[in-house]
């Protein structure tokens, strides 16, 4: 590999698969996927329940076996990585996922569920722990003192959801991979949640990966698109480009199918 | 104590008999003036001022040889309960959670281990056995007692590992043993304390069927012993009723309050059955 | 024409010493032959209206005050009892997933005959296979389905069979709580299509839609209502609105719409920032002020008039202002 690459890209997957099921009842989720991720790039990775695009992002971070195909993160072979390697790995690649509530441990306050994610950090920065996750949390918009002692239940989704991103982001990690992190969240908290990942990419240089069944979010955010159908990204390109001249089938259906604020007559 | 007001009435007035049982069994030993094994009187007494309960073939107490007689069968039930779902709570958690090859080994082994009839594997254990001590026998049930426990948490395991919550705290560095016992043992609590119920009053009910046979704890009264004795000297036929009906009586008010004290507990625990409470 | 006209209805959930404001004063018509669009995000009472408005409110739900005048009778729906027989008649529900709403072990003509004899005990079987045939034959789907498990259909075919056996019985309002929310775009669509169908075709009288998704209504409804914290904030023709809402919350929900059109990519929105209010606590004033940029003092302790001007009408002391504003000029 040669240096050039490793400029521009933070991760890259080759021919990445994943099976499950034997024989007949054989399903493959993801089926040869090859995806590169930009540095400081927000690249959203669209498709409709079933495309294979949450397995896709279990994968990318580690979460789950491939059945096929590599990994490459910053040049290096992440695909098997487990133990230690898997733990340093998750420093650097962190997630946010769909459901807010489902997120937490219920019996937890806050302040555990965070500090939990302090066990990756180097026993220095340990010490710091509450300064930390008081940081973080300002850094999504929170009270620190306040969300610090709260339980889920006593969080919005918005703010579960801003929790979440703060947990992630007290790791400093170089890849955030959302998974419909706002699809469950009310429209008006949603534009939130996203600007703040808009500023976590212009801001911090942080590469983002947004999986979404919905294109106008992802129009929204993402410097490049990624379309998924059937465990296969059949179109990947800049935003614009997509949504202004779709090239394969598929993408053109998705995008006649979404429904417009304002009919073009 | 919020919990303990939502359970239904028959929840308490089963513990209660329970609880009254087992009562009788801890204390009637310290305060009996007698062991179970002193002969006391004439063979077959009926109750009386003398003997509450009567006396069996031997002449011995039937009221002493009662509180012994539960408190062997408690504590072959605690044990051999605590046994079965210490055992199926470990086999099925960590089939659900590794899955793959462990999984399909360990529910191999649970699925060989409910088709054979667990009495059948208690007889062979209790012939092979050297010892008749309560302690062995109590272990012996709790070892064939698992595999239904196991199952059970196995599923639920396997469902909840699927929750974001474990995904975040995997993501967070937290290792196997910390997964399981912070982010699902929790979750799993009221399953597995009904599990327990549910190992404690089988296990009594095979000590009792065990006993029967003749294959009881050596040294000692239990229910399952007085009532194998009640069969051998042919009590039913004899007219000496007090000496079988006693141990079954309490045997069936055993089981029975603990059946309750399950299913009243399923109600509060399962949200499919509890009635739903104000929506939003 | 007025199909159906929904009056002062008032809502609440009562937990332990807590009430729940689900609805305050409520009201909106719908006209024949037309879709009217409820939008609102979660909490702001438009599912349990529907479930008011289908004539099929929760046990827990307690019904202050409110009045349905749907086909010449007025329904007193603080009394249950009164409107069964309406029911699926009447009033029909579209529900929420169509998977969930068939019942997996029946074939589709027993569920069929099951919900006409609810209205006609003395119906034949073959008499309501035979209805059954001709409402699915309407919706394009082939007399076959009759003995088909809902398994044994495609995710669009079940979608159409939950909405042909929600208007076996003829109703004249169906009322369709977040049909969409768990499909994908492309089963939305066709039943986008197959909702407004119903209402050309005349298999219904009118629809209540109810999402909280705005610009799916701005391609299926007539008419929009927006909900907020229990209350319609403002009701217009679906065009008007999405060009011109006049209410801040309906402006700043439109502003928080994410569409792929392509061009407008860059610009930056700004979300509502804070959340809505408790409604435990029973609001005086306008429930949107602590989030509204245009608030005023009275907006805190006086509750907005509705002002109708034309076709549409809102409730905000600022546009009443506004409007009082252009009268003198």
């Amino acid at each position: 590999m040669s240096v050039d690459d490793n400029a521009s890209e933070l991760l890259r997957t080759e021919g990445l698969a994943k099976v499950f099921g034997r024989g007949k009842d054989e399903v493959r989720a993801v089926d040869g996927v090859d995806l590169t991720l930009a540095r400081g790039e927000a690249t959203a990775l669209v498709g409709q329940s079933g495309s294979g695009k949450s397995t896709l992002g279990r994968l990318l971070l580690r979460l789950m076996d491939p059945t096929a195909g590599r990994v490459l993160f910053d040049g290096r072979d992440v695909t098997t990585v487990r133990g230690a390697a898997r733990r340093d790995y998750w420093r650097e690649v962190q997630a946010v996922f769909q459901d807010p509530f489902a997120a937490f441990h219920q019996y937890r306050r806050v302040e555990a569920t965070l500090a939990t994610a302090l066990q990756l950090m180097p026993a220095a920065t340990r010490e710091a722990g509450r300064e930390t996750m008081g940081e973080a949390l300002t850094a999504v918009g929170l009270d620190p003192v306040e969300t610090l002692a709260k339980r889920p239940h006593e969080l919005s989704g918005g703010q579960r959801q801003r929790v979440m991103l703060a947990r992630a982001l007290m790791l400093r990690p170089r890849l955030l991979i959302a998974d419909e992190a706002t699809s469950m969240l009310d429209a008006s908290v949603r534009v939130t949640v996203l600007n703040l990942l808009a500023d976590l990419r212009d801001e911090r240089g942080m590469t983002v990966l947004f999986v979404t069944h919905d294109l106008g979010q992802a129009y929204y955010l993402a410097d490049r698109i990624a379309v998924m159908h059937r465990g296969r990204i059949v179109e990947s390109g800049p935003a614009e480009q997509i949504v202004g001249e779709p090239a394969h089938a598929y993408t053109r259906s998705l995008l006649a199918d979404v429904p417009k604020l304002h009919r073009s007559a | 104590m919020k919990a303990l007001k939502a359970l239904p009435a028959r929840f308490h007035a089963a513990a209660a008999v329970f609880l009254l049982i087992a009562a009788a069994g801890v204390i009637g030993p310290l305060v009996a003036t007698a062991g179970p094994g002193d002969l006391l009187g004439g063979p077959f007494l009926p109750p009386g001022p003398d003997f509450l309960l009567g006396t069996d073939h031997l002449g011995r107490s039937v009221g002493v040889q009662l509180v012994h007689g539960i408190r062997t069968s408690l504590y072959i039930g605690l044990l051999a309960g605590v046994a079965g779902t210490v055992l199926g709570v470990l086999i099925g958690t960590l089939a659900g959670y590794r899955g793959g090859l462990v999984d399909e080994i360990l529910m191999g082994l649970t699925n060989i281990m409910i088709t054979v009839p667990a009495i059948i594997v208690l007889l062979l254990l209790s012939i092979s056995l050297d010892t008749r001590s309560v302690t062995v026998m109590g272990i012996c049930i709790g070892a064939v007692s698992w595999p239904w426990t196991a199952r059970a948490v196995r599923s639920q395991i396997a469902s909840l590992r699927q929750r974001e919550h474990v995904d975040i705290a995997r993501l967070s560095g937290s290792r196997t043993w910390r997964i399981i016992a912070v982010e699902l043992l929790p979750y799993m609590m009221s399953y597995i304390v009904m599990a327990f119920v549910i190992q404690l009053y089988g296990a009594i009910l095979a000590e009792a069927a065990l006993s029967l046979l003749g294959l009881g704890p050596a040294g000692t009264a239990s229910l399952g012993v007085m009532l194998h004795w009640a069969i051998a000297w042919e009590s039913i036929r004899g007219g000496q009723w007090w000496v079988f009906l006693t141990p079954t009586v309490f045997i069936t008010a055993i089981t029975f309050s603990l059946l309750l004290v399950q299913s009243s507990l399923d109600t509060v625990f399962n949200p499919r059955l509890r009635d739903r409470k104000a929506a939003r | 024409m007025t199909l159906a006209s929904l009056k002062h209805l008032s809502a609440h959930y009562a937990t332990g010493a807590d009430r729940f404001h689900a609805l305050d004063d409520v009201a909106v018509d719908v006209q024949a032959g037309q879709i009217l669009g409820v939008v609102g995000e979660s909490g702001c009472g438009k599912s349990t209206m529907a479930s008011v408005l289908s004539l099929n409110p929760g046990p827990s739900l307690r019904v202050t005050s409110g009045t349905l005048a749907i086909d010449g009778t007025d329904v007193d729906l603080t009394d249950p009892a009164s409107h069964r027989p309406l029911r699926g008649g009447t009033v029909a529900l579209l529900p929420q997933g169509a998977l969930n709403a068939l019942n997996p072990t029946r074939r589709v003509g027993a569920m069929a005959h099951d919900i006409l004899a609810v209205g006609d005990k003395r119906i034949t079987r073959a008499e309501s296979l035979r209805r059954t045939a001709a409402r699915l034959e309407a919706l394009e789907l082939p007399p076959r389905v009759l003995r088909a498990y809902p398994h044994q259909l495609s995710g669009g075919m079940r979608q159409r069979v939950v909405t042909a056996l929600a208007t076996l019985r003829n109703p004249r309002l169906l009322v369709a709580d977040e049909p969409s929310s768990a499909l994908d775009v492309s089963s939305q669509r066709l039943l986008v299509d197959l909702l407004r169908r119903l209402v050309s075709d005349g298999l219904v009288e009118g629809i209540v839609f109810i999402t909280h998704d705005v610009a799916l209504l701005s391609e299926l409804a007539d008419r929009i209502a927006v909900m907020y914290a229990g209350r319609v904030v403002e009701e217009a023709p679906a065009k008007d609105l999405v060009a011109a809402p006049r209410h801040p919350y309906a402006r700043a929900l439109l502003a928080s719409v994410l569409v792929p059109e392509a061009g407008t990519r860059g610009r930056r929105l700004s979300g509502i920032p804070g959340a809505p209010p408790d409604l435990r606590v029973p609001i005086p004033g306008c429930p949107f002020a602590p989030r509204c940029g245009h608030a005023v003092d009275r907006c805190a302790d006086q509750r907005p008039p509705r002002l109708v001007i034309g076709d549409r009408d809102d409730s905000c002391w600022r546009s009443a202002e506004f409007e009082e504003a252009a009268n003198v000029g």
